[in-house]
């Protein structure tokens, strides 16, 4: 498993990739996909809400479990991955792709997170 | 219970080889799955999987006195079982509550294997050794002597007929017989806990890596693959099958659960739990409390075991399992509810999902049928 070099991560597993425009994608990592199994339904933010760093603003369902999503930074969602809603699958196959979860207009510059390196570390300890 | 405490089995190198999840199931180091549960879920309803379970309990019976001493000490009709077959059955306590369901093989005239639960092995082998006293007959902990291989899945006799001379065919559902697979020496039983057809294998722990390998290069091409429990969770639930400690627990008789056809009031002498199962079959009969259904979702959001079943806004129940089902697609639960609400198709009934009410379809068990 590799974790992309450009994106920076959440120690709670979620990835934010670079700014376009002020606006970031939002997803969850390989490590966290797997480590949750099968997903099978997402709830994700409404577009046009407000998400705050390190909060949680929806939910992933696999299998044998529920998760709270967090989100990395703090802003306002543009948009949800409307085919990861139609097939959650998707985050097990594609996390760092076509997997991703939410577009958010970042409301300030996003604090406290970690390189891929970084981001290595902390799930091999 | 920490790691350094888990109990391991004969083939847990082969699990981490394969890059299995694992999993602390009662206090066993256990493959929860190697990929996709999803995919090994339809692996068994289509093709075949490849299950460890060596961490069910296993309890030798003999002596002269065996037939008796089990048709005492469970509600089953024990002594009537034939030599090669196995019955489904319970071991309750004097008040009727259940202590562990259980599969019990007779292997010969005065040798019974008793298979219970892991989480319940040490209850079940204490409950057989003081209910024996006086008996001649020898109660023997013989978990640590078997390793427990399951191939489930249509492809499942194809596969094993590659691998050994047994009579397959002549093998019927809930039976069992010694012979060779792949060169090892195991009791082949036609049992599971999938729904589907299949054989449980039980053979000493130190033929199981052998065994595993032998199954694995015999079911390559018939699209065999590694299962986990996760999977053998979603699949016993579609199969309507009920799991101890969910659907089962020592607060229900087997009369409570929908399970009452086990206890055999016309076999020969009493049993522990008689007196009791008497009343709990009346009532059952006459003013049920709570009766055990299947639920379909009409969403997607999934039960979990202990969320609330409700309607009108009150609580008539509680979920016992819960999960997305792979077969029908959809998430499914079983639940104990309000006899009131018990009928499939009860309008407005819905499961408490962490605060909504989500609509839900009251269905007779099972979820899925295998086609025989």
């Amino acid at each position: 498993m590799s974790n992309p070099q450009q994106l920076r991560y959440s120690k709670e597993h979620e990835w934010l990739s670079g700014a376009d425009e002020g606006v970031s994608t939002v997803g969850i990592t390989e490590f966290a996909a797997n480590a949750l199994g099968d997903v099978v339904y997402a709830q994700l933010p409404e577009v046009g809400s407000t998400v705050e760093a390190g909060e949680t603003c929806g939910e992933l369902e696999s299998t044998k479990s529920v998760s709270d999503l967090y989100s990395p930074v703090t802003g306002e969602v543009t948009a949800i991955n409307e085919n990861v809603v139609d097939d959650p699958s998707l985050v097990n196959s594609e996390p760092f792709e076509g997997g991703w979860l939410f577009k958010v207009r970042l409301a300030g510059e996003p604090a406290d997170l970690l390189s891929a390196a970084e981001y290595d570390a902390h799930i091999a300890g | 219970m920490s790691s350094t405490e888990l109990r391991h089995t004969a083939l847990d190198a082969v699990h981490r080889s394969l890059g299995a999840t694992m999993t602390d199931f009662a206090g066993w180091d256990m493959p929860l799955r190697y990929g996709s549960e999803r995919d090994e879920h339809l692996a068994v309803r289509t093709r075949a999987g490849l299950f460890d379970l060596s961490h069910m309990g296993e309890i030798t019976v003999t002596g002269p006195e065996a037939a008796e001493f089990l048709n005492m000490a469970l509600v089953g009709n024990i002594a009537s079982v034939g030599v090669g077959r196995a019955r489904y059955t319970m071991i309750v306590r004097a008040d009727g509550g259940i202590l562990d369901d259980l599969i019990v093989y007779r292997l010969a005239e005065t040798e019974y294997m008793v298979v219970a639960n892991a989480s319940n092995a040490q209850v079940v082998l204490d409950a057989l050794d003081e209910r024996s006293g006086g008996l001649d007959v020898e109660v023997r902990d013989d978990r640590d002597a078997y390793a427990l291989l399951a191939v489930q899945g249509p492809a499942s006799p194809g596969i094993l007929k590659s691998l050994t001379d047994a009579d397959l065919d002549g093998l019927k559902y809930y039976a069992g017989l010694p012979g060779t697979v792949a060169g090892v020496p195991a009791l082949i039983a036609r049992t599971g806990y999938t729904g589907e057809d299949g054989f449980e294998l039980f053979v000493k722990p130190e033929h199981a890596v052998e065994l595993w390998q032998a199954l694995t290069e015999a079911g390559e091409g018939a699209g065999l693959v590694p299962c986990g429990l996760s999977c053998r969770d979603t699949l016993r639930l579609e199969a309507g099958m009920p799991l101890y400690g969910h659907e089962l627990n020592t607060s229900l008789t087997p009369f409570d659960a929908g399970l009452g056809r086990v206890v055999k009031f016309e076999k020969e002498g009493d049993f522990v739990g008689r007196a009791a199962l008497v009343e709990a079959a009346a009532r059952a009969e006459q003013n049920p409390p709570r009766v055990l259904v299947g639920l379909i979702a009409e969403g997607r959001r999934v039960p979990r075991a202990g969320y609330p079943v409700v309607a009108d806004g009150t609580v008539i129940g509680e979920v016992t399992s819960g999960a997305p089902s792979p077969t029908l697609g959809k998430p499914i639960a079983m639940a104990y509810v309000d006899a009131a609400h018990a009928a499939p198709g009860t309008e407005g009934v819905g499961v408490d999902i962490r605060g909504t009410h989500e609509p839900y379809e009251v269905v007779a068990l099972p979820f899925y049928k295998r086609q025989k």
